[in-house]
């Protein structure tokens, strides 16, 4: 089935990508052809196999509750586009909770 | 007229009430990076660049914060899934660095248990659906044109615990917070201090007649203390009915309350289910409890507060009240455990414990895990008190001695001897007090003697203040008697 | 050293520059010196960054391990050896731009587990390697630094996703590089470039500090000129690492000196997974493996046919899978903690849009809408689940055809590097052109691609060599051993 232009619009507003309408055309044409290919695996006959997250080893890999030294805060900011020498910065939000 | 007939209304409807409470484990470092959880410290202090989400980095989860979660569901009564996996849960915001939340979907460590709480004369049991791991989101401080973010709480362990819908009004809600909040302080999973938002809970409230389907569910968020959660259940309940009465439709949407001004607002309406696209987390391997390791945990689970409650009533002869008091903490609990165990009397041991004890602890700010003095001390100063060796204000002082540090490690009896605090029951030593006084206060004695019986205690505190406390108060009150009798 | 004594010693592969660091015979400051000089004359665009800064960089570096050689104390073969990793592996203090304008000014504070065993193994790190954007592509055509070129012709692509790797190591650039492989992205570009290029074990190497693909199949390998190379770098990365969970605790053995060649082929039983043979690998590129299972015979080994029943559906699961699993790595770059921001936005929401809009290029986005769109609107079970099973259902597959065979051959990729410029109609056929590498992620067993023929026009092909789960020794042996068949056929 085609995926059409709104269903990439409504993904890239998930996705938070900002797409022009050409882009969107494109993603749209482009999409539906991977989703031709991928449409193979939909029809496998997979009854009683259990899905597979990881290929090798299946067992709790743990830490020890035990602190460790964080990182100095400039460094920590160093790359961020924004901060004020204690904090990130971003255009104002509403609280969510 | 009118406020009847609204109370009348209001009993047609029934509220249907879940709680999806969140605690802040009390592990020492995080549930995936070794930064430490301290509440406080300077913003972005306790973040790394795996609780900051940068690239290449990965996450490792913390043994304990597994171990607290089988913990909270042993003592809720839930099942341990032998098998669990962690779910990436993904939303954009600026508090979640890594544009998902590490939480679990279809598999959490937990399920199906329950709690009995308080309700009206009764108690009540409410379902727990699950409980789960996942990690806290950051912190937001909102300035004039833009907004901050600390991580330090990013990524600290907590548990979600989700109740099924089984309560029904404000003081349901009340009770069962009330309840969890100490199941979770006796387990040691949580550290609950509402104020910090250690423990914070989400409401869902529906209302329906009876005989009628379930109606429109509201969600109110973040609650973050016993009696907001509480108000807010009411104010939402009737604004609910208020909307029904009076024709109106309720939707379904997000609310928040303002503990401040007592009421609630829309903060979103959902028109549609959220799209989380959620996925097993790839870089955390399966979550495997075995039943040994359940057994082991199972093995550190302390008794829980209402079997304590019970215990001291029956065995000790407390009452409801003071059973009720002692039990608020489980340091303290444990400290009149060891004390009364040990063979001192039990009412004594109580007394000292939320009188002197308590006091001494407020005064000096020291969580009571703290006291600065175990069981056995507080055995040999309630057994003191009780053999009548010291008097009960000599025993206040003593409790005093103990929390200073000069007298660290020194038995209540060193400490009687040290300060000479030794209740003085020699009966001519005190008659020869006693006669001294009435002398020495002819008028008040007189009074007694013309039927004024109060009079008595000013002679009493005379005898006391001329012994420097340190007179039997029972038997100077029997010796004055003997002396005033006409 | 005169212009022919420059390019005999850099063409020198790692263990034949390791022979001569140890004899003293040359020096690393000659060496990295002489290579520094070559990536300023390079027109293959292999590396996106240099480590010649202030602080001394390679140099520096090469000086301390020749005074360590002097005293007598040096930390082995890879000791003064100079190398390259692509630009995914975070180094401390180094940019890592996974040539993506998301991250072009992005310096971490930490750095890989692999570059910090390297670092400790004496290796000199020459700079950073191109790539694909965020590693999706297979032709090193998508990074913002522009496309690496194939040094063997340089109009035809390098492959990728580490083609800067493969081009570094065939343009003698590098003594051996380290790329990682979700989906083919070392062995594909290692077959295109001529060189040496392998995937271990999934856990083998750890995953800590190189920028996540598909998490689930991320492997860090090494690209080199020989077998025996590839074993000494294999040696210096393998191992157990606390800060990986998937990380794996087995013993890690000598892969060099262990290594052995042609004459195991006598004990081999080797299959050749029919469905890898079929029509959608050039003739060229099936014959040319047919011409290599009869010298294995003649060598000694049990050839046959065999078959992978789910083969088919290998491609699309790992597209499925390596999509939802890269979108959700791809979610951290808000422009909000570290990475590209956007300018002129309103809104936090907009800041968002503009910020990944703009930072991201066509097949990042592509992947990350494909991953979105898996995972959403009610489609997890008929996607993601389902390709799971089928991953379960492969990695059975490959479980029985280890019963019966100790090594699977089949062309590391089904065509030769194809034009720069090339410009695949449908994206999906490009996804195919990754069918003979990805099944080794979805089952995390250890493969190689090793050099064996050319096409008509010189470009390369290689072969890949697949083992079961850890024993990534197995298929350094054979593709040592294909090796030895390779030069018996060049000399006689």
């Amino acid at each position: 089935m085609a995926i059409t232009k709104d269903t990439i619009r409504q993904i890239a507003g998930l996705a938070k990508i900002g797409l022009t309408d050409e882009e969107a055309e494109r993603f749209a044409r482009d999409l539906s052809k991977i989703d031709t290919f991928v449409g193979q695996v939909a029809k496998l006959e997979t009854e009683g196999v259990a899905p597979a997250t990881h290929s090798v080893q299946m067992k709790s890999v743990y830490r020890d509750d035990v602190m460790i030294p964080s990182l100095p805060r400039e460094e920590l900011l160093a790359n961020a586009p924004e901060h004020d020498g204690s904090g990130f910065l971003t255009p104002k939000v509403l609280d969510e909770g | 007229m009118a406020e009847a007939n609204t109370a009348a209304a209001a009993s047609e409807y029934k509220a249907v009430i879940g709680l999806e409470v969140h605690a802040e484990l009390a592990t020492d470092s995080k549930i995936y990076c070794g930064c430490s959880t301290t509440f406080g410290g300077e913003e972005n202090s306790h973040v790394c660049p795996g609780c900051l989400g940068m690239p290449g980095t990965l996450p490792l989860l913390n043994r304990k914060a597994v171990e607290y979660c089988v913990k909270a569901g042993l003592a809720l009564n839930c099942k341990i899934n032998p098998f669990s996996r962690q779910d990436r849960k993904h939303y954009f915001y600026p508090d979640l660095p890594k544009g998902f939340q590490v939480s679990q979907l279809d598999l959490p460590v937990c399920q199906n248990g329950w709690l009995e709480i308080k309700s009206g004369d009764g108690v009540k049991r409410v379902g727990i659906n699950r409980i789960h791991i996942e990690e806290d989101a950051g912190k937001l401080i909102h300035g004039a044109a833009d907004t901050k973010i600390d991580c330090n709480r990013g990524a600290t362990g907590l548990i979600e615990i989700v109740s099924e819908p089984d309560m029904s009004s404000p003081e349901d809600v009340y009770a069962y917070m009330e309840a969890l909040r100490e199941i979770l302080l006796y387990t040691g999973v949580s550290n609950c201090k509402m104020e910090e938002g250690s423990l914070r809970c989400d409401i869902n409230i529906s209302i329906h007649k009876d005989g009628e389907p379930y109606g429109v569910r509201t969600e109110m968020k973040n609650l973050n203390s016993l009696s907001a959660a509480k108000a807010a259940t009411a104010y939402e309940i009737k604004r609910q009915e208020k909307v029904l009465r009076e024709g109106g439709v309720l939707f379904q949407a997000t609310l928040r309350w303002d503990d401040d001004k007592g009421l609630n607002y829309v903060m979103r309406v959902k028109e549609h289910a959220d799209e989380y696209y959620y996925f097993p987390e790839p870089d955390i391997m399966p979550i495997v409890v075995t039943p040994e390791e359940i057994r082991l945990i199972r093995d550190t689970l302390p008794e829980m507060p209402k079997a304590r409650r019970e215990r001291y009533r029956e065995r000790y002869g407390l009452s409801e009240y003071d059973a009720g008091i002692l039990t608020v903490n489980k340091a303290l609990s444990d400290l009149f455990d060891q004390a009364a165990g040990a063979g001192a009397p039990a009412k004594t041991c109580a007394n000292l414990i939320m009188g002197d004890v308590a006091r001494l602890l407020g005064e000096k700010g020291l969580p009571p895990e703290q006291a600065p003095f175990d069981g056995s001390a507080l055995a040999e100063l309630a057994n003191l008190v009780g053999e009548g060796a010291i008097s009960s204000s000599a025993a206040s002082k003593v409790t005093e001695m103990l929390f200073e540090p000069v007298y660290a490690g020194k038995s209540p009896k060193a400490i009687v001897e040290e300060m000479d605090l030794g209740q003085v029951s020699d009966e001519s030593a005190l008659r020869e007090m006693c006669r001294q006084v009435v002398a020495d206060n002819p008028k008040i004695a007189a009074d007694y003697r013309g039927g004024k019986k109060q009079a008595i205690s000013a002679l009493v505190g005379q005898v006391m203040k001329a012994s420097q406390g340190k007179a039997n108060p029972g038997m100077v009150n029997r010796l004055l008697q003997e002396l005033l009798q006409p | 050293m005169n212009e022919t004594q420059k390019q005999e010693l850099a063409s020198l592969s790692l263990a034949g520059v390791a022979a001569l660091l140890e004899k003293r015979e040359v020096s690393s400051g000659e060496v990295t010196g002489l290579m520094l000089e070559r990536i300023r004359e390079s027109k293959n665009n292999a590396y996106i960054c240099v480590n010649d800064g202030e602080d001394g960089g390679a140099l520096k570096a090469a000086a301390e391990a020749d005074s360590r050689r002097r005293e007598g104390k040096s930390l082995g073969p890879l000791d003064g050896v100079p190398m390259a990793l692509k630009d995914d592996f975070c180094i401390r203090g180094m940019k890592t731009t996974c040539a993506s304008r998301t991250l072009e000014n992005f310096i971490p504070p930490y750095t890989a587990t692999v570059a910090e065993k390297l670092e400790s193994a004496g290796a000199i790190l020459l700079g950073k390697l191109n790539m694909d954007e965020f590693s999706a592509g297979n032709a090193t055509d998508t990074s913002i630094f522009g496309a690496t070129r194939n040094p063997r012709k340089p109009e035809h692509v390098a492959g990728g996703s580490s083609g800067g790797s493969a081009a570094a190591v065939a343009e003698d650039t590098a003594y051996f590089a380290i790329g990682t492989d979700a989906g083919g992205a070392v062995r594909q570009p290692a077959a295109f470039c001529g060189v040496v290029g392998m995937k271990p074990t999934y856990g083998r190497v750890s995953r800590y500090g190189f920028v996540h693909y598909a998490s689930s199949f991320d492997q860090a390998g090494p690209l080199s000129k020989t077998v025996e190379d590839c074993a000494l770098a294999l040696s210096a990365i393998a191992g157990f690492d606390p800060r990986d969970a998937c990380s794996l605790h087995d013993p890690v053995p000598d892969y060099h000196a262990g290594l052995r060649g042609a004459e195991e082929f006598k004990s081999f039983r080797i299959g050749i997974p029919k469905e890898y043979m079929g029509s959608q690998i050039r003739d060229d590129v099936r014959q040319n493996l047919t011409e290599l299972a009869a010298r294995l015979q003649d060598a000694g080994a049990l050839v046959e046919e065999c078959s992978l029943p789910n083969a088919k559906y290998a491609s699309s699961a790992h597209y499925v899978i390596s999509s939802a699993e890269f979108n959700s790595n791809m979610a951290r770059y808000d422009g909000v903690k570290f990475g590209y921001r956007a300018k002129g936005y309103e809104s936090y929401e907009d800041m968002l849009l503009r910020t990944r809009g703009e930072g991201f290029g066509d097949e990042v986005k592509r992947r990350i809408l494909f991953g979105i769109y898996s995972l959403s609107g009610g489609r997890f079970n008929d996607y993601y689940l389902q390709a799971q099973k089928a991953r379960t259902m492969i990695i059975e597959d490959y479980r029985q055809a280890f019963c019966r065979y100790d090594l699977l051959l089949t062309p590391a990729a089904p065509v030769t590097a194809w034009p720069l410029g090339t410009a695949f109609p449908d994206p999906a056929q490009a996804y195919m052109m990754d069918m003979c590498a990805v099944p080794a992620n979805l089952a995390g067993i250890p493969a190689i691609s090793v050099p064996w023929g050319a096409d008509k026009a010189g470009l390369p092909m290689g072969v890949q060599v697949m083992a079961p789960a850890l024993c990534d020794d197995l298929v350094l042996h054979a593709a040592r051993g294909i090796e030895e068949l390779r030069e018996v056929r060049a000399h006689g």
